[in-house]
């Protein structure tokens, strides 16, 4: 198959494996072994699954649901779709029951691939208030005896149902695949949504394909490459990052299970690694409290051998110049410092490290690249396939997102919003062509939303979500995602709120980190009983006040942002989730939902009283919700005057 | 927890005690108790602190002898066994205070529970030195059903650590891996529930009764939550001061006069604990 007939997702596969049968396509640790399989033999089981899918009825152009946690069986869905000509929708596996049943009714979907028991569950407990839903696939057979619905079927016996279909139909699944086009709907992607219902992006093999391949041709990844797939496979970073091992023909491992990701990352050593900021801060933070526990001795090297990668190791990575005896001393460091610590992360391969779907905070940027690991950020939106801006090797800076990748352009309105033109621009949102005309010019630019600034040498500043971006009464600039991660830079420091638009000065809501801080009061001799007595203690607070008065200095620096510093807060008594819609499942603050639930602690803040009372609702994990009451303390900070 | 226990009437009878005595000196621990358990049941014993429970578990195990009675198991009668030779026989028990290695990870504690499957000859001491062929083979099968007890006890993150650094109620859940490993016909669980919390306790029931109902083994069980008991059991048998005072399903003994007053208090025959 030559490259312009391999134009699809499926004939890209069927291509791979002709031309690499027996390199490695997919692994899953299975029974504590790495289960290999070969594009070749990926291909006979995707055959196997589409043929099967086939013979219960899919349809072209229908649609197919996917719900689990990262499988080679439920990747391979995806391509079987494909094949037939079908759309793929994956969904967050971590979704209440009403989020499915929004996309599954908005979809119309008939058939939903699922991974085990628990989804299953899920599916069969809403099954009635999705009318269109008429078949369930799983494929983890534990716990699935006793199901006796007929229309629930196990993935190796759609499977086997499946090599009988094509033994009876031969030339039916060569003539499914040879009529797909690139221009044909490879998946639909919901996004999180910060406001508002999930809108369906779709996508086509065009997108996907033709940005994995300019990706690819930009950073040189090849059949050798392997990476780490645990991200949900309904976030557009993961199904980028499927599509570069597609287009490469590298290997997508999956981890045994959440628990044991690090210590499945430290054995595969991936060569390509994509995380979300809130990953790389976690790692960071990890780093961090477990160096409190060591030696003094150990303290001081890595303090030490820090303070050198910070002077020389981004030069170094960069290729810029660097005198002999800093070299000496980086090597010295690499050897005691930061080769231990890339290995203990799994990281020592990685040739590429990717950060998106967020910003960054620099320092924490900073801190990987300085130690040899080649993070990169990543500008994009899953309306423009996860492919926009992206550093180029040599040339990464922390506070910007990089300049346009191949094959992209970037372009910023006027009134400052960001515009997007890239192989991966979608078609349109899922029976939404009015919200699909707000996002798209007529030209073809997509309107990202958020706000921004491009640097003279051609690098792209995000500034914030156009919409959040606004000011103090004094006309002060207030971006508070700015302010936001410079608070989560520090370990203590989980998730930051800050409010201040059309205020005298800045707030902030503060959510601790448990791990951390729970190893600090450790540490101090402090007890506590649980998340929110810990969060309301006067020690906790100090040090938080501290973390607070650290930022009010930096920002003091900029005479802009100056008068944006921080003058009071409180810390959460609970932590902000995304099962309570306060947080998108990727982790992005919803702001409307936490003015609109937290309205009263806002006030609270900008009043002068020292207390608030707080009954809150959670929704645990069950779907039930509770409720419990709190009172919050709130902190004045020095800030700094300039 | 909201699994409906089965009734199951009838059926053969794995295991029959007959008229046990046991005594520790002037200590009467166990006094003239005979019950059955049917095969493929889950069986509940309760009781006092005290009554005699662990050691009713210690004499069907062979750990005591018992000074009356006798023990009928796979069709044998005997008055007493060796520990493994109840073993062997297919019987697999938990302790009440965990009896794990503590030095050896998790997965090298749940093989030990494989060792009486082992095939002596492949596993022998100077086999095992040169480790090739068949002795590579058995040691590959015996690995891959511990894998598997892994996988369904989703233990895999703490294979390699060592278990005394475990919270206790993973120990717990190791060492009914260690159970699940070799193979029984009768698991006998002594407080597996103990110092769980809530969701700890749902998941452990969800082991016992998968156990029961894939494999067909049958489990008697020492409990004190009375929940669990109620829930999951399908006969009970109540003991105190060493002696049975009652016997049937829990739904009877739930309401039974002498056991309210041995045990259960007034309140509990009208709602589950």
């Amino acid at each position: 198959m030559s490259d312009s007939q391999a134009d699809t997702m499926p004939r890209r596969l069927y291509r791979n494996a002709q031309s690499y049968p027996d390199s490695p396509a997919f692994a899953e640790k299975y029974l504590g072994i790495w289960q290999t399989y070969s594009w070749k033999q990926t291909g006979s089981e995707v055959r196997a699954l589409a043929c099967g899918l086939a013979s219960l009825g899919l349809q072209r152009g229908e649609m197919v649901a996917l719900i689990g946690t990262n499988r080679p069986q439920l990747y391979w869905v995806f391509f079987a779709t494909q094949s037939l000509g079908a759309v793929p929708v994956p969904i967050y596996q971590d979704g209440v029951p009403a989020e499915l049943e929004f996309v599954l009714n908005h979809a119309g979907v008939r058939f939903a691939v699922v991974e085990n028991q628990e989804q299953a569950d899920k599916l069969l407990e809403i099954k009635e208030k999705c009318p269109a839903l008429e078949t369930i696939i799983y494929s983890d057979t534990k716990g699935m005896r006793h199901y006796s619905e007929t229309f629930l079927y196990s993935y190796a016996d759609v499977q086997a149902r499946g090599r009988q279909y094509d033994a009876e139909h031969a030339d039916f699944f060569e003539g499914e695949l040879a009529s797909g086009q690139a221009d044909d709907v490879a998946g639909i992607f919901y996004t999180s949504g910060t406001t508002g219902d999930p809108k369906g992006v779709q996508l086509t093999s065009a997108n996907l394909l033709g940005s994995a391949e300019a990706c690819n041709a930009q950073e040189g990844l090849s059949s050798t490459d392997r990476q780490v797939n645990y991200a949900p496979m309904a976030w557009i970073g993961d199904h980028l990052f499927l599509s570069l091992s597609l287009s490469a023909g590298a290997c997508t491992n999956c981890p045994e299970s959440q628990e044991t990701l690090r210590a499945d990352i430290k054995e595969i050593g991936p060569t390509m690694f994509f995380a979300p900021p809130a990953i790389w801060e976690q790692l960071l933070t990890s780093i961090t409290i477990r160096m409190e526990d060591a030696s003094r001795f150990n303290r001081w090297l890595f303090r030490h051998f820090l303070a050198v990668a910070r002077r020389v190791g981004l030069d170094l990575l960069d290729g810029k110049p660097v005198g002999v005896v800093d070299r000496l001393h980086y090597a010295l460091g690499e050897l005691c410092i930061y080769g231990p610590l890339k290995n203990n992360l799994g990281l020592s391969h990685a040739r590429l490290a990717i950060t998106g779907g967020a910003p960054l905070g620099e320092d924490t940027f900073m801190f990987y690249r300085s130690i040899g690991i080649n993070l990169k950020q990543l500008y994009a939106q899953t309306e423009c396939s996860a492919y926009a801006t992206l550093h180029r090797n040599g040339d990464a800076r922390q506070d910007t997102v990089g300049p346009p990748c191949k094959e992209c352009d970037v372009q910023i309105a006027e009134g400052g919003e960001i515009l997007v033109k890239s192989p991966g621009n979608f078609v349109g949102y899922f029976k939404n062509p009015e919200a699909t005309r707000e996002v798209m010019t007529d030209d073809g630019w997509l309107r990202t939303g958020d706000a921004g600034i491009m640097t003279d040498d051609g690098h792209l500043k995000v500034i914030d979500r156009a919409r959040d971006v606004g000011a103090l009464n004094d006309g002060t600039l207030f971006a508070p995602q700015y302010i936001e991660n410079k608070l989560k830079f520090f370990p203590y420091i989980r998730e930051a709120v800050a409010h201040g638009n059309s205020r005298d000065h800045v707030t902030a809501f503060i959510n601790i980190d448990l791990e951390a801080v729970g190893n600090y009061a450790e540490r101090i001799g402090l007890s506590y009983s649980g998340y929110t007595d810990l969060s309301q203690r006067p020690e906790v607070h100090d040090l938080i006040t501290k973390n607070i008065a650290e930022v009010n200095q930096d920002l003091s620096r900029d005479s802009s942002l100056s008068s944006s510093q921080i003058r009071r807060f409180l810390i959460l008594h609970k932590e902000l989730d995304a099962d309570d819609g306060e947080l998108t499942r990727t982790r992005k603050i919803r702001r409307a939902t936490i003015a609109d639930r937290y309205g009263s602690l806002i006030e609270a803040l900008y009043s002068s009283k020292k207390e608030v009372a707080v009954e809150a609702s959670v929704m645990l994990e069950d779907g039930r919700s509770s409720t419990f009451n709190a009172d919050l303390r709130i902190h004045d900070v020095a800030i700094t005057k300039t | 927890m909201t699994i409906d226990p089965r009734t199951k009437t009838g059926g053969n009878l794995i295991l029959e005690v007959e008229n046990i005595s046991l005594s520790f000196g002037a200590v009467r621990a166990i006094v003239d108790v005979s019950f059955s358990v049917i095969e493929g049941e889950v069986l509940a014993i309760i009781g006092p602190n005290g009554a005699g429970k662990t050691s009713m578990l210690n004499v069907i195990n062979g750990f005591y002898h018992p000074q009356e009675g006798q023990i009928q198991f796979g069709g044998e009668v005997r008055r007493q066994m060796r520990p493994y030779q109840a073993a062997r026989g297919g019987i697999a028990r938990t302790f009440q205070n965990v009896a794990l290695f503590k030095g050896m990870t998790t997965l090298d504690n749940i093989m030990t529970g494989r060792n009486l499957k082992m095939n002596r000859w492949a596993t022998n001491i100077l086999s095992a030195a040169f480790y090739v062929g068949p002795t590579r083979r058995e040691e590959m099968r015996h690995r891959e059903h511990a894998e598997r007890v892994i996988d369904f006890l989703e233990i895999q993150a703490i294979r390699k650590t060592p278990v005394g650094r475990l919270p206790y109620g993973l120990q717990k859940r190791v060492e009914l891996g260690r159970a699940l490993a070799a193979e029984p016909k009768l698991l006998l669980l002594d407080e597996p529930m103990a110092g769980m919390n809530l969701e700890e306790k749902q998941d452990m029931c969800r082991y016992v009764l998968d156990v029961n109902d894939e494999f067909g083994t049958t489990v008697a069980l020492i409990e004190h939550d009375m929940g669990v008991v109620m829930d999951i059991s399908d006969r009970v048998v109540v003991l105190d001061y060493g002696r049975k005072i009652a016997e049937g399903t829990p739904d009877e003994v739930k309401s039974n006069q002498a056991v309210i007053d041995a045990y259960l208090g007034t309140s509990a025959s009208s709602a589950t604990a």
